[in-house]
């Protein structure tokens, strides 16, 4: 059992090892200072609402068990890891992963707001990656929209009695290539086209982000069903505390 | 080896496979940010080079870019955090699984 557990952090340590000599370099995130000022503005604005609700969201759940903050500290270090990891693309240029789908599917979208925002703000601080002007928007793009999104999925293929798998597959992998879709909007709608208008911009930064995303995408869906499956081998007592394991069949 | 760990190490390969293949399929490409190719298809779109409006908040506390090293030593920090904090906690869990599936031996 010991040999378990040490194989686990071995290969955590090897998977971020090979992540870890990726080449470096800025990608996703609407850059420092390269948004209006009215449009920052306004999507910290429509941030606000669900910053505060996924502040209360967070303190019923510790209230109602305090032993879901362990998952929660985990929810957060995944967006943590997953954020970080630079990964290269087929198109030949590097985009990193969201990580937030699987904070929407255990504590619900509104949640993963406050754990999105502050990596964001650690980029946006430190790492020059992202920026403080364009917090709002790329908070409304990584940390509302996409978990909102990879839990309605999620909810769905519930419904429909997908293989639960399957289902947290699809929920984190569209999740974060909506975000992607996300931040082309938001590009788009502050630089319309000259000739098409904000529908040509928006095909046109798509095409920059979506073959680039597209298989990080796929690799994001299949870490959050791998930590998922060791969370329930491990730690079943806390999923079924939050609801997740609630009359689950595998 | 229980079905569950063969998954999950069959799926671990494939994140490997996925996230290694187009560096050796695209020899010599850049691998530059999309960030980058964001401001590419700004300045194509409007048709003129822009001019960001702020600069980030480092790079005026420095004056000047942020080393590519010290970058990168940045971006280690954020996975070190994240990563400590996943392995600490799943540690945890797994030992106290092994403590529960012991009394429970022993009590049976």
């Amino acid at each position: 059992m010991n040999s378990k557990e040490k194989r686990f952090i071995a290969s955590v340590a090897a998977i971020a090892l090979v992540f870890g000599i990726s080449p470096v370099a800025n990608a996703m995130h609407i850059m420092e200072g390269y948004l209006p000022p009215t449009f920052c503005v306004v999507w910290g604005v429509i941030c606000i609402p669900f910053l505060v609700a996924g502040y209360f969201s967070i303190k019923k759940t510790v209230a109602a068990n305090r032993k879901t903050i362990t998952i929660l500290a985990m929810a957060g270090a995944f967006v943590f890891v997953l954020s970080s990891l630079k990964i290269p693309s087929v198109t030949g240029s590097c985009s990193h992963m969201t990580g937030t789908g699987l904070g929407a599917i255990l504590f619900g979208p509104a949640a993963v707001s406050i754990l999105g925002i502050i990596v964001l703000v650690f980029q946006a601080i430190l790492l020059a990656h992202g920026g403080l002007t364009t917090l709002g928007a790329n908070t409304f793009s990584m940390a509302i929209a996409g978990p909102f999104v990879a839990y309605g999925i999620y909810i769905l293929c519930k419904k429909i009695k997908l293989n639960k798998n399957v289902g947290i597959f699809l929920a984190a992998c569209i999740g974060d290539l909506f975000t992607y879709c996300v931040t082309a909007f938001q590009l788009a709608i502050a630089y319309p086209s000259e000739t098409g208008g904000i529908g040509a911009s928006v095909v046109k930064f798509l095409a920059v982000f979506a073959p680039t995303q597209l298989p990080l995408a796929i690799i994001e869906g299949i870490l959050t069903v791998v930590i998922v499956m060791g969370l329930e081998t491990y730690a079943a007592s806390e999923l079924s505390d939050l609801g997740f394991l609630a009359g689950g069949e595998n | 080896m229980t079905q569950t760990k063969k998954t999950v190490i069959g799926l671990l390969l494939i994140v490997v496979l996925i996230a290694v293949v187009p560096l050796f399929m695209l020899k010599g490409a850049e691998f530059g940010g999309s960030d980058d190719a964001g401001s590419v298809a700004i300045s194509e779109m409007t048709g003129s080079e822009y001019e960001p409006w702020f600069t980030p908040v480092m790079e005026t506390a420095i004056g000047g870019e942020l080393p590519g090293e010290i970058e990168s030593l940045l971006f280690c920090v954020q996975t070190g955090i994240g990563v400590g904090i996943i392995a600490f906690v799943m540690g945890r869990f797994v030992e106290r699984k092994k403590l529960a599936d012991k009394t429970k031996n022993k009590t049976a």
